[in-house]
């Protein structure tokens, strides 16, 4: 998927989960979680989010590689095959 | 294992005891036999372990801190705080020392009376540690906020503790403060704490406030029954409940540091709670510092291998944390803790909520120790129930009393006195016989609301419980409706009255709803306006005003539309049957209610 794509999926996901945050507005290197004010409830939320959306399995293991928005959107990309 | 976890926690003691054999212990724990320590125990003897103010009187910040400083302890590691990017800072007895009473003499300087509101509202950065023990040492009264916190809560508890200064960070103030500082007619000074030197008009910069404190200050004499501390809880109804600590407080947390916690002068202890909380303060500010032990701040949020690598490399041996994260870390699996080290580890402890009886094995699966539970609250100011070091541990109970605490299992008689219920293993509400140093001295200009809290020589929790014949105590529920999550106390008023601030919502109830990691989740039941339509597209507006209002914490993290709510005939809406009917479980007394729910509009013409 592209990564265009990979933000608006992720930008839909949050939307139902923390509809005030603005995922475009952060910097690739920012932890969402400080940006964006998800608790860990909410991040483990977009996970189950993205699980869902998009079909990939997501390891607990890997979360810390989901906390900024560039490892994010990596690991989606590699995950959908990109 | 959501479901499988819930089911077995049910049962209560159908766990295999954990059975300890002390002797074989590395470390002599402090409570070796727990009938003859609390046989003995006094807390005039135990006084012995504090120094008190050399001219008289007891400050919390000096014993915490600087009687260390000038004496042995001076020179060993006070604080290590590890920063979100790795950074490192640490402060010896004396480092710190130095810094609390530079910051004590310049909150003086500004002119702040005795006695006044200093609130905190800041990460875990040093900053905070020196704030809080400064402004004690200057006599003046703490209350820490939890910076997850949206302007609205922040504005309720500054506005009823009438806070005088505020110390916080650019980037909490921009997001949080500067919104409703006009609404903050008794905040003279706002302290802001930051790291690129940049400076924000109407306030003071941290190091300019500092750069003007003297570390010559010398602690003020203060009585034990000055008020230290405002911590600010959740009830059922109202506003939140501002309970007050004083000095005397820190003789309960020296005595739970040593029992409860088992701290030893070597270890190296590390809290994982927010000072925001009362643990965070209790725990992971005063108790560990009155020991003189190495505490260790984490600046950055949980992460399962990020804390397993913490407490490796920086060789924990005291680890007190919650269940929140400890199911976080069981949901991960115990084979990524077992590629760690955790030699060090000696002690492990777990509080915030009931630790289920999984969480208390996984801890032996994962670290080779059990999990502790323990149990208190804020207005008990520190450990009252505890599983400890030598004692055997059954999963799932949160233990037995603390020597000089008397605990009972309680009902309420119609005439407001109260009977001990001594058979074993009925449910109850929990009692604490008063009287014991840290037990809040009042609920923040609600006298009326402190006195219910008692009856005769009993404080009542209001957690039902039950006792077993071996005198442990095992947690059934709360008797109000106030929702426990992720630790925090949530109450259902506060999350109601600012969603029914959003233009389209006329009535709301909030639950906890039971969560297999955070243990409860804020649920929201939301009537809308006359004429207002249900849309997904609503359904989210009104979620970004709570979570912009309330912050991510106390938000609601679901919302349902109802067309209406079920009310007693005095207009109460009964939260317990929307619970019952939320979880499917029986819906109970039903005869005070007047008006039912009703799944959608009835159709015109059928009764509903």
């Amino acid at each position: 998927m592209r990564r265009e794509e990979l933000e608006r999926v992720v930008a839909d996901v949050l939307a139902g989960i923390a509809p005030e945050a603005d995922f475009a507005a952060v910097k690739g290197e920012d932890d969402l979680r400080d940006e964006l004010d998800l608790d860990s409830m909410d991040f483990l939320n977009l996970v189950i989010g993205l699980h869902e959306r998009l079909g990939i399995d997501i390891p607990e293991a890997d979360y810390p590689k989901l906390f900024t928005k560039n490892g994010l959107l990596d690991y989606l990309a590699a995950k959908t095959g990109q | 294992m959501q479901a499988s976890q819930r089911e077995s926690g049910s049962v209560l003691g159908s766990w295999p005891r954990i059975r300890k054999r002390p002797e074989d212990f590395p470390v002599r724990p402090h409570l070796l036999d727990y009938a003859a320590t609390r046989a003995a125990f006094s807390w005039e003897a135990a006084r012995a372990g504090l120094s008190g103010l050399p001219g008289g009187g007891l400050n919390i910040a000096f014993e915490a801190v600087h009687r260390h400083a000038i004496g042995a302890r001076a020179h060993k590691t006070a604080l290590r705080w590890i920063g979100k990017d790795g950074s490192r800072r640490t402060l010896t007895y004396a480092e710190l020392s130095q810094e609390v009473l530079r910051f004590a003499s310049a909150l003086r300087a500004l002119g702040l009376k005795e006695g006044a509101r200093v609130f905190l509202l800041l990460g875990r950065v040093p900053e905070l540690y020196i704030a809080m023990l400064g402004a004690l040492s200057a006599k003046y009264v703490v209350s820490p906020l939890f910076s997850a916190f949206g302007p609205e809560p922040i504005a309720t508890r500054m506005r009823m503790g009438e806070g005088a200064v505020l110390v916080t960070t650019p980037e909490l103030y921009r997001r949080r403060v500067a919104s409703i500082r006009g609404d903050l007619p008794s905040l003279e000074h706002i302290v802001v704490v930051a790291r690129s030197g940049e400076t924000i008009p109407g306030t003071i910069g941290w190091s300019e406030l500092l750069a003007r404190g003297d570390p010559r200050f010398i602690v003020p004499p203060t009585d034990p029954e000055d008020l230290a501390l405002l911590h600010f809880t959740s009830g059922t109804t109202g506003r939140p409940k501002g309970a007050m600590h004083v000095h005397a407080a820190v003789l309960t947390h020296y005595v739970t540091g040593l029992y409860a916690l088992d701290l030893h002068e070597d270890d190296i202890f590390w809290c994982t709670a927010d000072p925001g909380w009362v643990t965070g303060t209790s725990y992971g500010v005063i108790a560990p510092l009155v020991h003189g032990v190495t505490n260790l701040v984490v600046e950055a949020e949980f992460d399962a291998e990020t804390w397993y690598r913490i407490l490796e490399a920086e060789k924990v041996s005291v680890w007190y944390t919650a269940p929140t994260a400890i199911r976080m870390m069981m949901k991960l699996g115990p084979e990524i803790a077992k590629k760690y080290d955790f030699s060090h580890l000696r002690f492990l402890a777990s509080v915030g909520e009931p630790l289920n009886p999984e969480g208390v094995m996984f801890g032996l699966e994962a670290f080779g120790r059990p999990f502790h539970d323990n149990w208190w609250q804020t207005e008990t100011g520190g450990i009252m129930i505890a599983n400890y070091a030598a004692m055997d541990v059954k999963p799932g109970s949160m233990g037995r009393p603390l020597p000089g605490i008397e605990a009972a299992i309680v009902r309420r008689e119609p005439d407001g006195s109260v009977r001990v219920i001594e058979e074993p293993m009925v449910e109850g509400e929990l009692a604490l016989k008063k009287g014991w140093p840290s037990m809040f001295r009042g609920y923040l200009g609600e006298d009326e609301r402190y006195r219910k809290c008692f009856a005769g020589e009993w404080y009542l929790t209001g957690d039902l419980a039950k006792k077993d014949d071996e005198g442990y105590f095992w947690f059934v529920g709360r008797a109000d409706d106030v929702i426990k999550s992720a630790g925090h106390l949530i109450g259902p008023f506060e999350v109601e009255s600012t969603l029914m601030e959003h233009p389209a919502v006329a009535e709301a109830a909030v639950i906890g709803k039971p969560d297999p990691v955070a243990g409860e989740m804020v649920k929201a039941f939301v009537v809308l306006r006359p004429g207002v339509m249900p849309s997904e597209e609503l359904r989210r507006a009104i979620l970004a005003h709570a979570r912009t209002r309330l912050g991510p914490v106390v938000a609601p993290k679901e919302i349902d539309f109802r067309d209406n709510l079920p009310r007693t005939r005095s207009g109460k809406i009964m939260r317990r049957l929307l619970k019952a009917r939320e979880l499917g479980l029986p819906e109970g007394d039903l005869s005070t209610l007047e008006s039912d729910e009703q799944a959608s509009a009835p159709l015109p013409g059928v009764q509903p």
